[in-house]
C-alpha cells in the first residue's frame, strides 16, 4: 500500500473541457450501459491530464456525479492506484524504477542524481518548478535497466552520463528523445563483443 | 535451439515494422476465416493437442480453460479479457508483443473470443505502458479498417469488438479477479474463488482471462497445427516462450526460445554471459520476482520449463530471468523485492498486508547488520504464516522469494546476525506508522 497525501490547497471547482466531454462520451460507449461505473478509471485519467497531471477532490466529486456513483467510491479508486497524483507534480514528472532488476544495474545512482539535480526529496518541485521525481516499483522494462519514465515516455539503458544529460535537458525544458541510450534496437541481443563490462550505470 | 522457421514472434525487435500491411506479410490474418469456420470444438481441441500452457505465470492448460466456458450463451453475455498488466519484476515480454506484434494478439483475441462465445474483449493494459497502449489502439483501428474486427469480423459471421482499458499502477491487478474488479471500476482487490471467472467473472458474466503471450501464439498454433507446437520443447512443456534476461549479464535482452532450453545456454548465448564470467554467478531468479531463486550449482544444469523448475522448488512463472552475480549483496536484492511486495499488497488480507511489511523490515535489519539470530527463525515463521492464508496467490508470491533466500543462503544471513537481542539493549529502531517507517524521535 502506498502512502498518498491529498494536497492541502484544493481548487474550488472542476469541469471537463468540451473536448474531454466528447472523449468521455466515447469512453462510456466501451462499457455496458448499466456498468458505466467502469469508466471511473479512464475519467480520472482525463481529469488528471486536464488539470496539470494531478487530481483535485472536486474532480472526484464531479466524476462521481457524472457516473452516478458515491463520491467515496471514486475517492477509493483514486487513492488505491499509484498513478493518480493527488498533489501537484512537476511538468516533467520523473519516475525512477528502483526494483531489483534495475537496482542491481545501478538505479541507486540515478536516484542520487535526481536528488542532486532536481530536489533532495521525492515529490518536491525543483528550483525552477518544472520537474519533480519519485521512486517507483517495476515499470516493466527490466531488460533495458536501469530506466526512468518521464511523463509517458521510457528512457532506457541508462548510465550516469546519459542520465545527467537527460535530467539537464528536462530542467532546461528541452527534453531529449526517449528510447534506448545505448543505441540498440529495442530489446534485441547486442552483437558487439567490445561492450565494456561496466556498461551500465 | 529454435530454428528460425519455428519462431512465432518474427518481429520481436521491430526489425520489419509493426503496421498491419507489414504484419500481413508475416502471415498474420492468413486463413483466419477458415480457422473460425472449422468450429469451436476443433479450435479448442487443437489448442488442447498443442498442450499450450498459460504464459502468465501459473502455467494452466489454455485449451482446458477455454472448455470451462459454458457451451451455450445463456441470459448473460460472455467476455474475453486479456491480461496485459505486466508488472512482475524481471518481465517485459508482453510489452514487446504489444508494441511490435499487435496483430498477432488481435487475431488471437478474435479466435479465442469465438471459441469461448464472447463478442466483446477487454484488453487490460498497465497504465505505465501508455505509448504501448496507444500503439495497440492504432493497430486495433487498422484491423477495424480492414474489417478484421467489428460486425462480421473477418467474414466469419462473428461480431467482435476489442476495447482497451488502462490500469493505473497496481501490481495486484495482474491477478485475474483483481483485474476484473478494476475493469468494473473498483479498487483492485482479488475475489474469493470459487466461483471462478469462467462462470462468474466480469459484471457477473462468464469470462475467460488470458495472458497476452498465450493469446498471441494461438493463431500460429492453429495455422501450423497443434502437433507442430507440441513437437517443440519437452513433453507437457511444449512450444516456444519469450525469455527476458535481465540483471548482471553483459547484454540483457528478450529472446524467443524453445521451452526446456538450458539456463546456461540462454545466458551465455543470448545475453553475452554473466558479468565477470559464469563462476561469478551467485543466484538466478528464474521466473519473475515471485519465484524462489536458484543458487549457482542448480543453475549449472537446470532447464527452463515448468516441471523441472518445480522439481527444484522454484517455478517458470513468467520466464523473467534475473541474474545476480557475486558483486551484489543477495540479501539486499531480496530485501528490495520484499519492499516491492510491501508496497504492492492490496491490503485485503491481514497476513499479507502485515506480513509483507514484517518480511521487509526483518530483511532490512539483516542488510544493516542489526538483526539478531532469532530474527532468522522469526522470518521463516512469518513466511509460513502468509503462505496459504490469503485470498489470492500474492501471499505465496511474496513469501516464496524469502523462503528461497533462507533455503539457499541461510549461512550468509546467519553470518550477519550477530547483534544482541533487542530486549537487552536500547536500539533506535524505527516504528511502523501507516506502513512507513518513522525514526523514534518523529513517531
Amino acid at each position: 500500500m502506498s502512502l498518498k497525501k491529498v494536497h492541502d490547497d484544493q481548487p474550488k471547482d472542476f469541469k471537463f473541457s468540451e473536448e474531454n466531454l466528447k472523449k468521455a462520451d466515447e469512453i462510456l460507449k466501451k462499457y455496458p450501459e448499466k456498468n458505466k461505473k467502469s469508466a471511473v478509471m479512464p475519467f480520472l485519467y482525463l481529469a488528471q491530464r486536464q488539470n496539470n497531471n494531478w487530481i483535485p477532490l472536486v474532480a472526484m466529486k464531479y466524476i462521481a456525479k457524472l457516473l452516478s456513483m458515491p463520491y467515496i467510491s471514486v475517492y477509493e479508486v483514486a487513492t488505491f492506484y499509484t498513478m493518480y497524483n493527488l498533489a501537484p507534480v512537476g511538468k516533467h514528472f520523473i519516475q525512477v524504477c528502483t526494483t531489483t532488476p534495475c537496482l542491481i544495474r545501478g538505479a541507486d545512482k540515478i536516484v542520487n542524481l535526481c536528488k542532486e539535480k532536481i530536489s533532495p526529496n521525492q515529490n518536491q518541485l525543483s528550483k525552477k518548478g518544472n520537474c519533480s521525481w519519485i521512486e517507483v516499483e517495476c515499470l516493466g522494462a527490466c531488460v533495458s535497466a536501469p530506466m526512468i519514465q518521464v511523463n509517458d515516455d521510457y528512457y532506457e539503458d541508462l548510465n550516469e552520463k546519459s542520465t545527467t544529460e537527460i535530467l539537464d535537458s528536462l530542467i532546461k525544458d528541452k527534453p531529449l528523445k526517449p528510447g534506448s541510450y545505448r543505441g540498440r534496437k529495442n530489446t534485441s541481443p547486442e552483437k558487439h563483443k567490445n561492450l565494456n563490462e561496466e556498461n551500465h550505470a | 535451439m529454435l530454428k528460425p522457421e519455428n519462431k512465432i514472434f518474427k518481429n520481436l525487435y521491430n526489425e520489419h515494422g509493426w503496421e498491419i500491411d507489414k504484419a500481413l506479410k508475416r502471415d498474420d490474418w492468413k486463413d483466419t476465416k477458415d480457422i473460425i469456420l472449422k468450429g469451436r470444438e476443433w479450435i479448442i481441441n487443437e489448442v488442447k493437442t498443442s498442450e499450450l500452457r498459460g504464459r502468465g505465470g501459473a502455467g494452466f492448460s489454455t485449451g482446458l480453460k477455454w472448455s470451462f466456458a459454458p457451451k451455450e450463451v445463456g441470459s448473460r453475455p460472455h467476455y474475453l479479457v486479456i491480461n496485459a498488466d505486466e508488472s512482475e519484476p524481471g518481465t517485459c515480454k508482453d510489452r514487446d508483443i504489444l508494441r511490435f506484434e499487435p496483430q498477432k494478439l488481435i487475431e488471437g483475441c478474435l479466435i479465442a473470443g469465438y471459441a469461448v462465445n464472447a463478442h466483446v474483449c477487454y484488453i487490460y493494459i498497465r497504465g505505465e505502458y501508455f505509448n504501448e497502449g496507444r500503439r495497440l489502439q492504432n493497430a486495433v483501428d487498422q484491423a477495424y479498417k480492414m474489417n478484421f474486427l467489428g460486425k462480421n469480423a473477418c467474414g466469419s459471421g462473428w461480431d467482435f469488438d476489442i476495447h482497451i482499458h488502462y490500469g493505473a499502477g497496481a501490481y495486484i491487478c495482474g491477478e485475474e479477479t483483481a483485474l476484473l474488479e478494476s475493469i468494473e471500476g473498483n479498487k483492485g482487490q482479488p475475489r474469493l474463488k470459487p466461483p471462478f471467472p469462467a462462470l462468474v467473472g466480469l459484471y457477473g458474466c462468464p469470462t475467460i482471462v488470458n495472458n497476452v503471450e498465450t493469446i498471441a501464439v494461438v493463431p500460429t498454433i492453429l495455422r501450423r497445427g497443434g502437433k507442430w507446437f507440441a513437437s517443440l520443447g519437452k513433453p507437457k512443456n511444449t512450444g516456444t516462450k519469450i525469455f527476458c534476461i535481465s540483471g548482471n549479464v553483459k547484454n540483457p535482452c528478450n529472446v524467443e526460445e524453445e521451452m526446456g532450453i538450458s539456463l546456461k545456454e540462454l545466458i551465455e548465448k543470448y545475453a553475452g554471459g554473466v558479468i565477470g564470467g559464469w563462476d561469478n554467478l551467485q543466484a538466478v531468479i528464474p521466473g519473475g520476482s515471485s519465484m524462489p531463486l536458484l543458487p549457482k550449482k542448480v543453475c549449472d544444469t537446470i532447464t527452463m520449463d515448468f516441471d523441472s523448475l518445480i522439481e527444484n522448488k522454484s517455478g517458470l512463472g513468467t520466464a523473467g530471468i534475473v541474474v545476480i552475480n557475486k558483486d551484489q549483496d543477495i540479501v539486499a536484492c531480496m530485501a528490495r523485492i520484499a519492499r516491492f511486495y510491501k508496497h504492492e499488497s492490496c491490503g485485503q488480507c491481514t497476513p499479507c498486508r502485515e506480513g509483507a511489511g514484517w518480511m521487509w523490515r526483518i530483511l532490512d535489519r539483516v542488510v544493516k547488520r542489526k538483526a539478531t539470530f532469532s530474527d532468522i527463525d522469526l522470518l521463516a515463521d512469518v513466511t509460513k504464516q502468509i503462505e496459504g492464508h490469503t485470498i489470492c496467490a500474492f501471499g505465496e508470491g511474496s513469501a516464496w522469494p524469502v523462503q528461497g533466500l533462507l533455503r539457499h543462503f541461510r549461512k550468509d544471513i546467519e553470518n550477519r546476525c550477530r547483534e544482541e537481542p533487542l530486549i537487552k539493549k536500547k536500539i533506535d529502531n524505527p516504528y511502523l506508522v501507516d506502513q512507513h517507517l518513522l525514526e523514534n524521535k518523529n513517531a
